[in-house]
């Protein structure tokens, strides 16, 4: 069986935070105490929709220590493949859901003298958590959150009111801008930088730093990519010797699971290579989508990352 | 089943023994007849009813002689416990799973009560009783990590996780194959293997490195390593090689079915939960060459991979110079039938040497 393991849990609450998030608590179905986790550790949901299962990785927003329940917060996609709308929509307090456990790509560095948040939207749920694991170890810590609107600033009260020292907003409508390059300057030595966000403010984030001269390994950050719908395609499996078609919604990695056949994964969100696989042979176009090889391997035609990443064309052989 | 611990010394008069019972538990290395490096891991949740394999943390006849062998190090050297400052979240993790491990699989041993942060634990082979606040260091004896891998057979390198590699930055490391943490704290996971042979040409650490940067919590994985020491030690370290290396000498043709011991490494892996650190116990089991030579499975095994192994190997593992005389004795065990395949002693299928 692939991917972390899985927890059987139970829909205790759900709350809309604003216009387009919505917040949901799990508790264990069985009564049991849930694992501990690291702040920035997400959990990967099963959604059954009719036929189709979704896994989605959601960062854990609640207190690391509080093995009671888990908290996630959903950001409607209504451009996307249903994950979101689904559970905007079908979920009802009291659903049964099987989650995993907490997978941590985006761990804090615990060496870091300061720990400097830089959140976009929706990216603020993995520093909700990271800000009361430090907080119980007096851990020294910033936070720079951008939010489009006002009424979209998901949990800006809560950190402003619990935090004012810390917390620092900035609102896109009022044309307010964190100023990177004067708020790096102003870092004490032996600070860490994580960005969670839009892709393009990871890239503003990671270039900028890396232009003022900072370390490769003091920028951390976290992008789960949802994976896009395009055109179908077929795909030869040769090792289980199947042809699968991928239709427009779904991605490869779904596919080749809804085939019956087991192929390892991890994020689904084009981050932690896992799912990483062989092409054999292929006539046609892929459409790279993941953060996970590197430009010379995406040009290669060798290796294709069946969660986020998709193929237009004749033929595409791969080693699973 | 209650353990009845032994009297026993790692040093000195070398008092160490094995039960029967010790001996067909012992985890054999071989499962074929011939030996080559792999990345031979698989999942750590449980295994045959009294193998090693069979808890989280295996707790044997040898523990409290063990424990008092820890003791004795760490009061010549102190060095052998070291934690980085980031690395105390991380101590208290591992105290949580060996403590809430142990208490689950040895209730007539150990016992863990909670309320709250309010800790008591109860060691009872040790005599310990203790209080204490779960994540404040202030109110234990030791740093976390070392309290409890004072009372834990095996070694701990616990492994900090960050830039796609892993950093040894803590451990408690007493009974090691000829390796340092003082030498190797603060290296990172290419850096710690680079005396081994062979191993970077095949490719064996990139692999094994991506497996474990992706051990996940819930999810622990084992391996096991090998090596030859004689005299029963449990200290083959470094720091004390002028004790201990000279001893390699001592081998006779009438003593090495008592004195040459195959050493053997049970490697576990488990992800932190709160720190998001890797712990690697390192779980030494000895046995020495007369009682392997008990089980008939093991006896025709262990003289074929000791015979068909790589001059490197035989040379990064010590006993290139006692080879020959290792394979006169074991000779004597191989009747050239063949064997079963897997590590387990198969007493009941296996034939009796026929010789």
């Amino acid at each position: 069986m692939s991917g972390a393991e899985k927890i059987a849990v139970t829909v205790t609450d759900i709350v809309p935070v604003n216009e387009l998030v919505t917040r949901f608590e799990f508790k264990r179905s069985d009564g049991g105490l849930l694992p501990t986790f690291s702040g920035g550790a997400h959990t990967v949901v099963e959604m059954r929709d009719g036929d189709i299962t979704r896994l989605n990785p959601y960062s854990l927003m609640s207190d690391p220590m509080d093995q009671t329940a888990y908290t996630i917060s959903v950001r409607r996609d209504d451009q996307g493949r249903g994950g979101s709308l689904f559970m905007h929509t079908k979920i009802a307090i009291g659903d049964e859901m099987v989650i995993s456990y907490p997978v941590n790509l985006f761990s804090l560095d615990l060496r870091a003298k300061k720990h400097l948040f830089l959140a976009g939207g929706i990216g603020i749920t993995p520093f909700l958590a990271q800000i009361k694991q430090l907080e119980r170890f007096n851990g020294h810590w910033e936070l720079h959150y951008a939010c489009r609107t006002q009424s979209l600033g998901s949990y800006v009260d809560e950190l402003t009111s619990q935090h004012p020292n810390e917390t620092h907003i900035y609102y896109d409508d009022q044309k307010q801008v964190i100023d990177l390059v004067r708020l790096l300057d102003g870092q004490p030595l032996g600070t860490h930088v994580y960005v969670c966000g839009p892709k393009g403010m990871i890239e503003w984030v990671r270039q900028t730093a890396a232009a003022e001269g900072w370390p490769r390994e003091a920028i951390h950050y976290e992008e789960f990519l949802a994976p896009q719908p395009g055109k179908p395609f077929e795909v030869k499996l040769a090792v289980s010797n199947k042809v699968i078609s991928v239709g427009e919604h779904e991605s490869l990695l779904e596919a080749i699971e809804r085939a019956g056949v087991d192929a390892p994964y991890l994020c689904r969100g084009g981050a932690c290579g896992q799912c990483e696989t062989n092409v054999i042979d292929y006539s046609g176009t892929f459409i790279h989508r993941d953060h996970w090889l590197d430009d010379a391997e995406h040009a290669s035609g060798q290796k294709i990352m069946p969660c986020v990443s998709r193929f237009e064309g004749k033929t595409l052989v791969l080693d699973r | 089943m209650t353990i009845q611990f032994n009297e026993e010394s790692f040093r000195d008069d070398y008092s160490f023994y094995n039960s029967e019972r010790a001996i067909k538990r012992f985890p054999f290395p071989f499962h074929e007849d011939s030996y080559m490096y792999s990345v031979n891991m698989e999942q750590h949740r449980g295994g045959p009813k009294d193998s090693v394999y069979e808890k989280r943390f295996d707790v044997d006849e040898h523990y409290i002689s063990e424990m008092r062998d820890r003791a004795i190090v760490l009061a010549e050297d102190p060095l052998r416990c070291q934690s980085l400052p980031h690395m105390t979240l991380a101590g208290w993790d591992l105290l949580e799973l060996i403590m809430v491990s142990k208490s689950e699989d040895y209730p007539d041993l150990f016992e863990l009560h909670r309320d709250g942060n309010t800790w008591r634990w109860i060691n009872k082979p040790l005599g310990i009783d203790d209080t204490f606040t779960f994540l404040d260091d202030a109110t234990l004896p030791y740093g976390p990590m070392e309290y409890i891998t004072r009372q834990a057979q095996g070694d701990f390198a616990v492994l900090d996780q960050r830039d796609d590699n892993l950093w040894m930055d803590a451990g408690m490391v007493t009974t090691q194959a000829d390796w340092s943490l003082d030498f190797d704290i603060g290296m990172n996971f290419f850096e710690w293997h680079a005396p081994v042979p062979l191993a970077h040409e095949k490719g064996i650490f990139v692999r094994a490195l991506k497996f474990l940067l992706n051990i996940q919590q819930g999810a622990p994985a084992r391996r096991l390593n090998w090596t030859m020491t004689v005299n029963p030690l449990l200290d083959t370290s470094p720091e004390n090689y002028h004790k201990w290396g000279i001893q390699k000498t001592t081998l006779t043709p009438e003593n090495i079915g008592a004195k040459q011991h195959l050493r053997v490494e049970l490697q576990t892996f488990f992800r932190l939960p709160r720190s998001n650190a890797l712990v690697f116990p390192i779980r030494c089991y000895l046995c020495s060459f007369q009682d392997l030579m008990t089980v008939p499975k093991w006896g025709r095994r262990l003289h074929r991979v000791v015979r068909d192994l790589p001059v490197e190997l035989a040379t990064y593992k010590g006993f290139i110079n006692n080879r020959p005389m290792m394979l006169d004795y074991l000779k004597n065990f191989d009747d050239g039938l063949p064997t079963s395949p897997g590590i387990w002693p198969d007493l009941e299928t296996e034939p009796p040497l026929q010789k």
